[in-house]
C-alpha cells in the first residue's frame, strides 16, 4: 500500500480526513472511511489486546472498534461529547474488512498535493513509524498520514493470531 | 399481432425444473404393485405441462417426448399398466433426459436426439409388453387387492384394441368461446390429432353469429372429426388435454366388423368412467343418455354411489367394483365435486396431500434479503429509541403514542423474525437428491441399500447449504461404492443382505454436524498404512494409531485411482472433500469400525445459520448459549460443592462430578457474584463432556441470528460467533467446546 501513495500522479491531489489524537493530528485517505459516528457503548470481546474495545452493530455487521490511543501506546483519555468513531474499509491478503477507530475528535477534510507530502522520517529504533505513510503541511501544521490498512494487516491481526 | 414469447423463457425453465424435481420426489415415493394415484397425477401433471409449455415455446422435441411419455402415464394412471420396476426405471431416466433436454434448450446446444430416441423406444416397448401380457401382470402382485385386478382385466380391452387392423373414432369437439383466451389452439389440436392417423375434418359454423355481434377473441367453432388409425382412446382424448374444460369433447368409436364386440364394450365402459367423474362434477345431464345406452349396469354403480361407498373404494381388502379400481382419482371427484371444479382431478388436493408439486416460490437473490436483514436491524433501532422516547412522554396524546409503539414493537419483532427465517433452507435441499442417487448407484453395483435421512429439517444459510452438496454427494457415492459389501459378502458376515446408508444432520454446539454413516466393511487401517508407506507418505518406522491410519485417506497424494480397489476404495477425492469443507471453515473426520462401517463427521460453522439461544448474563455483559447444548439450569446449596486437588471445582448433579467453569474467569469480566450459591449454574455440553457454567442470571430465550466475527475480525476462542438483539446492541455467542478446551486444566481435575 505504501506504493499507492508514491505512483499517485502528482498533479492529483488525494483527499484526507483528518482527526485529532492526543494533540496530534492524524489523516486516513477518505476512500477508506465508510462514515463517522458518535462512541456509543459496544460490546467487550474476551481475550483481545486492551485496544480492541469489543464490537459494535454497524447496520447489521459486527465491526469491531479499536482505540487508536491505546493502539498506537499514548495515555487512555475519558470518552467526551466529541469522542467518535471512524468507520474505515481495509484491504488485508484475504478480504476487506471494516474497523472502526475511536479518535478524540475530526477535524476536516482536506487537500494534500503530493508536494505537500513527505516520507514518514526515521525516529530510529524507539519510534515505530509502520503505519505512518507519510507527513503532510497543510494550512502550516503536520498532519501524520496513517496506513491503516497496514495497522490492520500487521498489527491488529498479527496479534490476535498470537492468541 | 406478434408476441415475443423469448421473454417467457426463463420462467419456463425455471419451472420446469422445479416440476422435473417434484416429478422426481414423486417417482421415488411410488410403491410399486400399489401406486398412489394422487403421486402418479403430480407425475402426470408435470410432464403434462412441459409438454404443453415446449409446445408452445416450440421446443418440438421435448414436446414430442413428453408426449409419449405421457401416454406412458396415462396408463399407469388409469391402472391399465402396472408401476414395475423396469417402469420407474425409465421414467426416472426420462427425467434426466427431460432435464437434459431443457438444459440443452436452455444453453442452445443440440439435444441428445439418439438417447431421447432410445427412451420413447422404451416406452413403447414398455407400453407393446402390457398388452402381450396383461394376466402375467395381475399375477406379479395378487397382494395388491383386487383393484389391481380389476385394472388388469380392463387392461386386456386395449390389448385387443390397439392391435391393427385400424379403428375408427368419431370425435365431437365443441369449444367453448373462450377456448382462446386459455391459449389454446384448435388448428394444433386437429394437426396432432393428422400425424395419429388419416384425419377427416368437417367444421361446423352453426353458432358463428353475423359479423357485427362477431368477438374477434372468442371461438364459435366447431368440429367434427373422423380419425383412422392404430390409435387408442388415450392418445385422442391427450390431444385435446390442454381445452380439457374448455369444450365439450366426445371420443366414439364406430365399431367395424374387424373389432370384436367385447373390445368395444370395455373401452366404452373406460369412457363412461371418464363421463361419471364430468357427470359428477357439473352434473351435465346432456352425457347421461350416451352413459346409460353404453352400459348402465356399472355405471349406476359408480356414478349414484353415496360418498361413504366411494371411501371405501380406495380401500383395497374391500372386492370394489372395476369402474373405481380403474379410476380411483375419479372415484374421489365424484365426493368432492367442488374440487373438480374443471372435472379433472383435483389439484389442489392431490399436491397438498403429497407435499410436492405446486410450491408457490419466488425466487429472491440472497443479497436483497440481507439487504433488508440489515434495514430491519436499523428499524428495530429505531424503534426502541423511540419506545425510551416515549416512556417519558407527559401530555394528552402520550398514552396513544405509547400503545402505538407497544403495537410497533409487536410487529417490529414479528418482521425481524420472519426476515431471519427467509435465508433458512432446510438441508432437505440437499439430502432429497440422495434417494436417487443412492438408488440408482446400488442398483448398478448390484446392492442392496437402505438409506436413512435423519434431521431433514435442520435449517441452515442458503449459502453454506449450496456448498455442502458436493462434498456430501463424494461421501455418499464412495459409501455405497467402497463401504457397503455386496448382500453375499454381507450374508457371510452375518448382516442383513441390505445395507444401512444414514444422513444425519443435526445442529451441534453452534455447528452443524452431517453424518454420512454405513455398515459396511469399514476401513482398514493396516492397510491403509502398508499403502502410505509404500507411497512414502508415512516413514517406514513411524508407528501411527488406528484413528491416525485413517486419517491418512485424507491426505492429497494417498488417493489415486489404483488405491480404490486396493483399500476398500475409500480415498477417492477425499482430499478434495475436506478441502471443501475446510474452505467453510469446518472439519471433516471419520469414524471407523473394521468390519462394522465407517461414518464421516462434517462439522460445519453458522456463517449465520438461526440458533435458539439462552441469553445469560455475567457482570453486565449478556452471552447467548445455544439452547441445544444446555441440559439444565440450578443453583446450588452452598457447601455443595467439593474440591479436587485443592482447586478444580466440581458439584454432584445426579449421581455425576461435574466439573465448574466460571464464565467471568474465562471471559475476564468483573461478575456480580463470585459466591456460586449466589448465582446459578447451567449444565451444558460440549465435546461430549458435561461442564456447569457459572452465571449470574439467566435472561430470555430468543432465535438469533449467526453473525460471522470473522468477516472483520477473527476467530475467538470460546466465541463462536455474534447476534445482534432486539436494541441493537452485539451479544457473542458462546462456543461450549472452546470454553471447555479453553478452561482445560479445571475440566481434567475431573
Amino acid at each position: 500500500m505504501n506504493q499507492v501513495a508514491t505512483t499517485e500522479p502528482s498533479s492529483g491531489a488525494e483527499q484526507f480526513l483528518t482527526f485529532v489524537l492526543g494533540g496530534e493530528e492524524y489523516g486516513v485517505t477518505i476512500l477508506q472511511v465508510q462514515g463517522i459516528q458518535g462512541w456509543d457503548r459496544c460490546t467487550p470481546i474476551p481475550n483481545t489486546p486492551e485496544y480492541i474495545l469489543g464490537v459494535i452493530n454497524l447496520r447489521g455487521a459486527i465491526v469491531p472498534i479499536v482505540d487508536l490511543r491505546r493502539r498506537f501506546g499514548m495515555p487512555a483519555a475519558e470518552f467526551g461529547p466529541t469522542t467518535v468513531v471512524i468507520v474505515v474499509r481495509v484491504a488485508t491478503e484475504r478480504s476487506e474488512r471494516t474497523l472502526g477507530l475511536v479518535v478524540d475528535a475530526v477535524s476536516e477534510v482536506c487537500n494534500v498535493n503530493a508536494e505537500e507530502r513527505q516520507p514518514a522520517p526515521d525516529f530510529g529504533a524507539g519510534i515505530n513509524t509502520d503505519f505512518v505513510k507519510g507527513l503532510a503541511t497543510v494550512d502550516k501544521r503536520m498532519v501524520i498520514l496513517l496506513d491503516i490498512d497496514r495497522l490492520v494487516s500487521e498489527g491488529l491481526l498479527g496479534e490476535i493470531s498470537v492468541h | 399481432m406478434t408476441l415475443d414469447l423469448t421473454q417467457f423463457h426463463d420462467a419456463f425453465f425455471e419451472e420446469s425444473f422445479e416440476a422435473l424435481d417434484s416429478m422426481e420426489a414423486a417417482l421415488l415415493k411410488l410403491d410399486l404393485g400399489a401406486p398412489d394415484s394422487e403421486l402418479i397425477n403430480t407425475i402426470f401433471r408435470v410432464a403434462h405441462s412441459i409438454k404443453g409449455g415446449s409446445a408452445t415455446f416450440g421446443f418440438t422435441e421435448i414436446a414430442s417426448f413428453t408426449h409419449s411419455l405421457e401416454t406412458l402415464l396415462d396408463e399407469l394412471r388409469s391402472n391399465k399398466l402396472q408401476v414395475t420396476s423396469p417402469t420407474l426405471d425409465l421414467l426416472l431416466k426420462s427425467v434426466d433426459a427431460m432435464r437434459d433436454m431443457l438444459r440443452a434448450v436452455q444453453t442452445k446446444t443440440p439435444i441428445d436426439s439418439q438417447r431421447v430416441a432410445d427412451l420413447q423406444f422404451d416406452a413403447e416397448q414398455i407400453l407393446a409388453h402390457r398388452n402381450a401380457a396383461p394376466a402375467e401382470s395381475a399375477a406379479g402382485a395378487p397382494a395388491a387387492a383386487p383393484a389391481v385386478a380389476a385394472a388388469s382385466a380392463l387392461a386386456a380391452a386395449p390389448a385387443v384394441a390397439s392391435a391393427p387392423p385400424a379403428r375408427h373414432w368419431k370425435i365431437s369437439f365443441r369449444p367453448y368461446p373462450e377456448l382462446f383466451a386459455r391459449g389454446n389452439d384448435p388448428l394444433r389440436m386437429l394437426r396432432e390429432l393428422n400425424e395419429l392417423g388419416t384425419l377427416e375434418v368437417e367444421t361446423s359454423f352453426d353458432s358463428l353469429p353475423s359479423f357485427g355481434k362477431l368477438n374477434t377473441e372468442n371461438c364459435y367453432l366447431s368440429w367434427n372429426l373422423d380419425l383412422t388409425g392404430e390409435v387408442a382412446e388415450a392418445a385422442i382424448r391427450e390431444v385435446f388435454d390442454w381445452a380439457d374444460g374448455d369444450c365439450d369433447l366426445d371420443v366414439v368409436e364406430v365399431t367395424t366388423a374387424a373389432a370384436p364386440a367385447v373390445d368395444s364394450d370395455i373401452v366404452n365402459y373406460d369412457l363412461i368412467a371418464e363421463f361419471d367423474a364430468m357427470i359428477a362434477a357439473d352434473a351435465a345431464p346432456k352425457y347421461a343418455p350416451v352413459v346409460v345406452a353404453a352400459s348402465p349396469a356399472p355405471t349406476n354403480g359408480s356414478a349414484t354411489a353415496g360418498a361413504a361407498e366411494i371411501a371405501v373404494l380406495d380401500d383395497p381388502v374391500m372386492p370394489s367394483p372395476p369402474s373405481a379400481g380403474a379410476e380411483p382419482a375419479r372415484s374421489r371427484t365424484a365426493a368432492e365435486p367442488s374440487m373438480a371444479a374443471d372435472g379433472k382431478t383435483p389439484k389442489s388436493e392431490a399436491s397438498a396431500a403429497s407435499g410436492i408439486g405446486d410450491s408457490g416460490s419466488i425466487r429472491v437473490s440472497v443479497e436483497k434479503i440481507d439487504e433488508l436483514m440489515n434495514t430491519v436491524g436499523e428499524l428495530v433501532i429505531t424503534q426502541s429509541m423511540l419506545s425510551q422516547l416515549g416512556k417519558n412522554l407527559e401530555g394528552p396524546s402520550s398514552e396513544q403514542f405509547r400503545l402505538g409503539l407497544a403495537e410497533l414493537e409487536r410487529n417490529m419483532r414479528e418482521l425481524q423474525e420472519s426476515v431471519m427465517r427467509v435465508r433458512m433452507l432446510p438441508i432437505s435441499f440437499v439430502f432429497s437428491r440422495f434417494p436417487r442417487m443412492v438408488r440408482d448407484l446400488a442398483q448398478r453395483l448390484g446392492k442392496e441399500v437402505n438409506l436413512i435421512l435423519n434431521g431433514e429439517h435442520t435449517e441452515l444459510d442458503k449459502t453454506v447449504l449450496e456448498k455442502i452438496g458436493d462434498p456430501l454427494v463424494h461421501l455418499v457415492r464412495n459409501s455405497v461404492d467402497h463401504g457397503i459389501e455386496m448382500p453375499d459378502v454381507r450374508k457371510a458376515n452375518g448382516k442383513p443382505s441390505f445395507g444401512t446408508l444414514r444422513l444425519d444432520a443435526s445442529h451441534r454446539g453452534g455447528n452443524i454436524c452431517v453424518e454420512v454413516g454405513d455398515d459396511g466393511g469399514g476401513l482398514n487401517p493396516a492397510k491403509i498404512l502398508s499403502k502410505a508407506r509404500s507411497r512414502g507418505l508415512v516413514g517406514p518406522n513411524d508407528v501411527l494409531t488406528d484413528a491416525q491410519a485413517c486419517e491418512l485417506i485424507f491426505v492429497p497424494g494417498f488417493s489415486t485411482a489404483e488405491t480404490t480397489t486396493d483399500i476398500s476404495g475409500r480415498g477417492v477425492g477425499l482430499d478434495v472433500v475436506r478441502r471443501n469443507v475446510k474452505e467453510l471453515g469446518g472439519t471433516i473426520e471419520v469414524r471407523n469400525e473394521l468390519g462394522k462401517g465407517a461414518r464421516f463427521v462434517i462439522t460445519l460453522p453458522l456463517t449465520l445459520a438461526i440458533v435458539d439461544g439462552q441469553s445469560i448474563s455475567v457482570g453486565k455483559q449478556n452471552y447467548i448459549v445455544p439452547l441445544i447444548s444446555i441440559i439444565e439450569s440450578l443453583q446450588i446449596k452452598q457447601g455443595a460443592l467439593n474440591r479436587v486437588a485443592g482447586q478444580g471445582e466440581v458439584f454432584s448433579f445426579r449421581g455425576d462430578f461435574v466439573p465448574v467453569i466460571r464464565l467471568h474467569e474465562i471471559f475476564g469480566v468483573e461478575p456480580r457474584t463470585h459466591e456460586l450459591h449466589k448465582g446459578l449454574i447451567v449444565i451444558v455440553e460440549g465435546d461430549g463432556r458435561r461442564v456447569g457454567l457459572f452465571v449470574d442470571d439467566l435472561l430470555g430465550q430468543q432465535q438469533v441470528v449467526i453473525k460471522s466475527l470473522e468477516t472483520n475480525y477473527g476467530h475467538i476462542d470460546g466465541v463462536s460467533g455474534a447476534t445482534i438483539l432486539g436494541d441493537g446492541s452485539v451479544a457473542l455467542i458462546l462456543d461450549l467446546p472452546g470454553i471447555i478446551r479453553r478452561a482445560g486444566a479445571g475440566v481434567r481435575a475431573n
